[in-house]
């Protein structure tokens, strides 16, 4: 499998991108009246790396065939996606203003029919590894340079499916797929671990034939390029593993590391607040 | 070829002793299961005839010419099951330029018989073990992939385990997956209840964007997969163990929301699915010589359903639905709905599996336990022409 080559983007254009995703995760769920801030919030510097500097997309031809694929396990966080396929022209920005209203093509979960630039529907956590096997297993028939990437959450790990998938991309030494744990140690009864314990899960995927790149903070920008740049980009005859550790809410200093805002709503004087201190905020 | 190693002593033993087992459990059972016994074999017969075994390809069998006719191996049995057609077909597919197909299984290729067309076409064939939920999705991952997938698999853990994956990954995407249910019903007979699959027809039927369609024999299951395996929407194929009754002798165009009428009488109408169109034509013989003239229908396309065909045999009278699925949201159900909708005013006689939980055994007793054969579909227009 061919790596791809990497755009040559400033440090703080990405920076800024992920602003945009925390700011339009902001707005969004004003909108809607709820929304899952912890989680778009923790994945804003990997999808603002991945888009704006890694993936091969064309947003003038959608469904280009040599095309990279990203797909969402963790679909829930898709109001942090929307808002970089609207920036980047998968989609005029206005529909944004649409988002949750009845009959929009935007709501709190991705579907590939309705968004141009969405590669897979989701909403049922842990699918979506196995449908990037299948891209993936496609590609490679198909002799196509396109990659296969699926982001997930640390929740996820505790489907079933998860690990079936796991054993398909070893078993077929699946160079040209890259899953992505976003670890921000939030789910809807409180932190994963606590839950159902998926940890250790470096030893896990290591077991299971994977790559297994841990980065450790998802949010230095440094760092996570050069943990997806490696799974993307030095394939090694096995699929990648990106393990994220990450932080719930980052960004806003009364959501951060917590998973209370999993899933909230921000009241007139507290979106003033976020916005401020998401303009303010210097991170990665 | 390599000349095959003597086989241990320790295996025949085992074999003999197991058999000896075998019987002593028969001979203790047996009274208790003496009123479903249908046709005991016959002391001594083979388990297949000599001329059967010689069509065979018998290359990875481990059944010699040494072992008791009556022995065995998965090899031998697999040659039984003739209707299992996906394979060959899959493979006169590609052949004929179909480059498009991908095959996908869950450690059921051999049973399913699509083993060979993995192995003609290893590239595009993807065994993806006991993990039919992953299955499910890669097909879907396939498939936006501009590839054309068939998934070739038992029913019970392609429909039942995997409703989920079928609903969210395949059906509300839209994608062109094919998925080829075999053994569905009660064809797994004695293997367990766990292994029958009855609830399929109420579960998928319900399910947007999904076709479900279901041929009665191998020729009706080659028909199934030429017609439709470009159609750019998905199709769920509920096929049988492959020893069904042969019903067609040449392929027809299996048409969604299609019907093939197989009898013409006056008196009332069967419209069947699967192993009951069989059971539907027996019951048109025996019926015949009472004087009972009946239409005898094979349904084949469960969703869109035929519905001219409904209207024409409520035009001749009592209807009887015949199908090897809980007759609560299954076929008989469709049609009844039908029924009710257009105010057609007939009678339906519904033929099926009770809504409970099935009794194990021999397919071959379950069928006549629960009339599901041609004297059953008789019985039942008797009772309905009585109203």
């Amino acid at each position: 499998m061919p790596s791809r080559a990497v755009r040559n983007v400033d440090r703080s254009l990405i920076r800024e991108k992920a602003k945009l995703i925390r700011r339009e995760t902001v707005r969004l769920t004003d909108i809607c009246g709820s929304g899952h801030y912890g989680s778009s919030f923790s994945m804003a510097e990997i999808v603002a790396l991945l888009y704006y500097q890694l993936l091969h997309v064309k947003a003038d031809e959608p469904r280009w065939a040599d095309r990279d694929r990203f797909t969402m396990g963790k679909g829930h966080a898709a109001i942090g996606l929307f808002p970089v396929l609207a920036d980047l022209g998968f989609f005029p920005a206005d529909w944004l203003d649409t988002y949750s209203r009845m009959g929009s093509f935007l709501g709190d979960h991705p579907e590939m029919k309705k968004v141009p630039g969405i590669d897979f529907s989701s909403g049922s956590i842990g699918h979506n590894l196995s449908v990037s096997v299948g891209m993936a297993l496609g590609a490679r028939l198909k002799g196509s340079p396109a990659r296969a990437v699926c982001l997930m959450g640390d929740g996820e790990m505790n489907e079933g499916q998860i690990w079936e998938a796991a054993q398909a991309g070893a078993h077929y030494g699946l160079d040209n797929l890259v899953g992505i744990v976003d670890i921000n140690g939030a789910g809807s009864d409180g932190d994963p671990q606590q839950t159902l314990r998926s940890e250790p899960l470096k030893e896990k995927w290591e077991a299971f034939g994977w790559n297994t790149i841990v980065l450790r903070d998802g949010h230095d920008i440094d760092l996570t390029f050069d943990a997806l740049n490696r799974a993307l980009n030095a394939p090694d005859g096995r699929p990648a593993c990106v393990l994220a550790y990450t932080v719930a809410g980052k960004g806003v200093s009364f959501m951060e590391g917590t998973w209370q805002w999993h899933l909230g709503f921000l009241g007139p004087k507290d979106i003033e607040r976020a916005y401020a201190e998401i303009d303010a905020g210097e991170i990665g | 070829m390599a000349p095959r190693l003597p086989r241990a002593e320790g295996h025949r033993t085992r074999l003999c002793r197991d058999r000896r087992r075998r019987d002593r459990v028969r001979s203790e059972t047996m009274s208790q299961s003496e009123k479903y016994r249908a046709n005991p074999p016959a002391p001594g017969m083979a388990y297949m005839s000599a001329e059967l075994k010689k069509t065979i390809d018998l290359a990875e069998s481990t059944v010699t010419d040494d072992f008791d006719e009556r022995s065995w191996d998965m090899v031998v049995s697999l040659g039984l099951s003739r209707q299992l057609t996906t394979g060959r077909t899959l493979i006169e597919l590609a052949e004929a330029g179909h480059d498009d197909i991908v095959v996908c299984t869950a450690d059921l290729g051999r049973p399913t018989q699509v083993i060979g067309f993995g192995q003609k076409y290893p590239d595009r064939y993807f065994n993806f073990g006991i993990a039919e939920r992953n299955m499910i999705g890669a097909a879907a991952g396939l498939a936006t992939m501009g590839l054309t997938p068939v998934i070739s698999n038992y029913s019970f853990f392609l429909a039942l385990m995997g409703v989920e994956n079928i609903r969210n990954d395949i059906c509300y995407t839209n994608l062109p997956v094919k998925m080829v249910g075999t053994h569905s019903g009660i064809a797994m007979g004695f293997y367990g209840t766990s292994h029958h699959c009855c609830e399929d027809i109420g579960a998928l039927r319900a399910i947007p964007n999904l076709t479900l369609m279901a041929p009665c024999d191998g020729t009706a299951l080659s028909s199934a997969l030429r017609t439709n395996v470009k159609h750019p929407a998905p199709i769920y194929f509920r096929a049988g163990r492959g020893r069904e009754a042969v019903v067609y002798d040449k392929e027809f165009d299996f048409r969604i929301g299609g019907s093939n009428t197989l009898r013409e009488g006056r008196h009332a109408t069967v419209l069947a699915i699967g192993n009951l169109v069989k059971a539907g034509l027996d019951a048109h013989d025996i019926l015949k010589s009472e004087g009972i003239e009946i239409t005898v229908v094979d349904m084949y396309s469960i969703r869109p359903l035929d519905v001219a065909a409904v209207r024409d045999a409520a035009k001749r009278g009592p209807i009887v639905s015949a199908e090897e699925a809980n007759i609560t949201g299954g076929f008989g159900a469709a049609i009844a709905e039908v029924i009710a909708e257009e105010g057609l005013g007939t009678r339906l006689t519904k033929v099926g599996m009770p809504d409970a939980y099935s009794v194990l055994g021999p397919p071959t007793h379950l069928y006549r336990h629960y009339g599901l054969d041609g004297e059953g579909v008789a019985a039942a227009v008797r009772r309905a022409l009585k109203g």
